[in-house]
């Protein structure tokens, strides 16, 4: 109760922030979007190679996409609590008698909203190329990507409160951000690589989510792969989140 | 010798001994190690103190010395490594919570983001507290006016002054209208009269609600301003306590400095205020330094002395001691070191 009552203050803080500057969703958003225009058709073209999974070019590149922009949406919000913990901001808020773990579950919060609202921009950009999917594949979609995004946001704070600085938390990111992206199979599906790539990408945990919107977006609800992929992506959300609370209570160290 | 300081000094603080006095603070062998790798560094050690209702007290030591790391365990920011306190009447180590919602912390750091508007702020940190929007305007409007920021209710706190800006964090540590606060450095970087207005609205806040107060700073000008008490830290443990008087009188005495014609003078001069039972005096070419306890009750015995030996001062200076001799006498550094 007293935790959800904390985390909806501090969302609507954050919220409402993010809200009254808003050039930073525009400027995430502008990147998935240059990727569908700039980078859609040349995969068209490449869509009728051998080892090209199912479904249309767009139902193999749009999921892509939508997984990146889980990803690298939330990857990056580390760089504002920083500034905020600079501002103080951080510790007025731990002095005040909240729930230790409202103050990250209520910017994860938002975090994940904006990642939504971005997904909707592409896919209804993606509709006007020509994708073509049902409304439960878009709620299916979504979900799976507001854990994604909550992984990758808890990831991020967690890092960024144990580093409190921008330039040790932009390499780290960086070099996280590059072989997850590599091995996931988001711009050219994991079915092309050669063997020794496929195996190790099957560790990636990504890349098995990128799978099961793939499968989502062909209209297989409910099958293994959908299920394998909603059953990681909770799993590593819940991971991610317990790692963001344990660098919350760090601070007190 | 601290020791004896401290006992010395306790005695004869206002409230020692009275047990009608609730403390609102009361500090057990307080202690913070930070461990790294290599190391352990005691930043805190051993810290006894109590702040009673209605105090102001200041914590006075240079920079690094714990007093930071000291505010932040007592404001549940930090764990405690060793020992044992209890603020506003609830136990530190087990009733975090029930502090939270009495105490109040202004921090050097800040409480408000920049692109955030003033107003907004104050309104979303009161719902911290369980105090709903409507109620957080009122107070938050009712504390802007009595800290003339009324009219920067609807600016974002990056256009604000230095002070206006660290008003605003004060507003935010008294929303919840807190028993104690802590204010951490409350006045560094201001200029002259940010901070003369700021320690006036500190202290019509313990004058008109009673609040109790417990700052850190590091400027001897400030302490003995502000302060009822004082705790003097240093290396991470309490060296002395008392009001500002009771330190300046029982720690350091008064300096004498004499100017003599030459420099034989000066040492011929050396001597006799040796001889008076004062010391060796400190002497720099024909200037004589020295201390003694009460400047103006020496002062006619030694001109006889100097005048028998035919010794000439063409200047007498006689300064009552500061906090800055204060903090000399019992670290052997001055604050700015």
């Amino acid at each position: 109760m007293k935790y959800m009552r904390d985390t909806l203050v501090i969302f609507r803080r954050s919220m409402t922030l993010s809200i009254q500057n808003p050039i930073w969703i525009v400027i995430s958003l502008i990147q998935p979007i240059l990727y569908l225009v700039l980078f859609g058709p040349i995969l068209l073209s490449i869509a009728q190679t051998p080892g090209f999974p199912p479904g249309d070019a767009w139902q193999v590149f749009v999921p892509g996409l939508l997984v990146q922009l889980g990803v690298f949406g939330a990857f990056f919000v580390g760089f504002g609590i920083i500034a905020e913990w600079r501002a103080g901001v951080v510790e007025r808020m731990l002095v005040a008698p909240i729930h230790r773990t409202a103050l990250l579950s209520g910017l994860v919060i938002r975090d994940i909203i904006i990642v939504i609202v971005q997904g909707l921009v592409m896919i209804g950009l993606s509709y006007l190329f020509g994708l073509r999917i049902s409304l439960g594949t878009i709620v299916l979609s979504l979900l799976i990507i507001a854990f994604l995004a909550a992984t990758f946001s808890y990831l991020s704070y967690a890092v960024a409160l144990a580093t409190k600085s921008e330039d040790a938390l932009a390499p780290i990111i960086n070099s996280l951000a590059l072989p997850i992206l590599l091995l996931s199979g988001i711009l050219l599906p994991m079915s092309l690589a050669p063997r020794w790539l496929q195996i190790i990408s099957d560790f990636n945990p990504v890349k098995h989510i990128v799978v099961a919107l793939r499968a989502s977006f062909r209209g297989e609800m409910f099958g293994f792969d959908i299920m394998l992929g909603l059953i990681i992506v909770m799993i590593i959300a819940l991971m991610a989140a317990f790692v963001g609370n344990l660098a919350i209570k760090s601070l007190a160290r | 010798m601290n020791t004896r300081i401290l006992n010395q000094v306790n005695r004869s603080t206002p409230f020692a001994g009275q047990s009608e006095a609730i403390a609102m603070i009361s500090s057990r062998g307080l202690s913070k190690t930070f461990k790294t790798r290599t190391s352990e560094v005691h930043a805190v050690r051993d810290v006894n103190f109590d702040v009673h209702k209605g105090e102001i007290v200041g914590f006075l030591g240079p920079n690094g010395a714990g007093k930071s790391v000291t505010m932040k365990m007592l404001s549940t920011l930090l764990e405690v490594s060793k020992g044992a306190a209890s603020v506003v009447e609830f136990d530190l180590l087990s009733q975090q919570n029930e502090i939270r919602s009495r105490i109040g912390v202004v921090s050097q750091r800040g409480s408000t983001s920049d692109t955030a508007k003033a107003g907004d702020e104050i309104v979303w940190h009161a719902q911290l507290y369980g105090i709903s929007p409507k109620e957080a305007r009122r107070r938050g409007k009712e504390l802007f006016k009595a800290l003339d920021l009324e009219p920067q209710w609807e600016q974002k706190c990056e256009s604000l002054s230095g002070g206006q800006r660290r008003r605003i964090d004060i507003a935010m540590g008294l929303i919840h209208r807190p028993q104690l606060v802590f204010m951490d450095e409350p006045t560094t970087g201001l200029d002259p009269q940010s901070r003369a207005n700021l320690w006036d609205h500190i202290r019509k806040l313990r004058d008109k609600f009673g609040t109790t107060i417990f700052l850190t700073t590091h400027y001897m000008d400030e302490a003995d301003a502000l302060c009822d008490r004082i705790l003097i830290i240093d290396k991470g443990s309490v060296v002395a306590t008392g009001t500002p008087k009771q330190l300046k009188s029982q720690i350091s005495a008064d300096t004498i400095r004499l100017t003599v014609r030459t420099n034989e003078d000066a040492a011929k001069t050396g001597h006799v205020v040796d001889s008076l039972g004062w010391g060796k005096p400190e002497i720099n070419g024909n200037l004589v330094r020295f201390q003694v306890d009460n400047g103006a009750k020496a002062l006619p015995g030694l001109m006889k002395s100097l005048g028998e030996k035919e010794i000439d001062a063409i200047g007498v200076e006689v300064s009552s001691p500061t906090l800055d001799d204060v903090f000399l006498s019992l670290t052997g550094r001055t604050l700015r070191d």
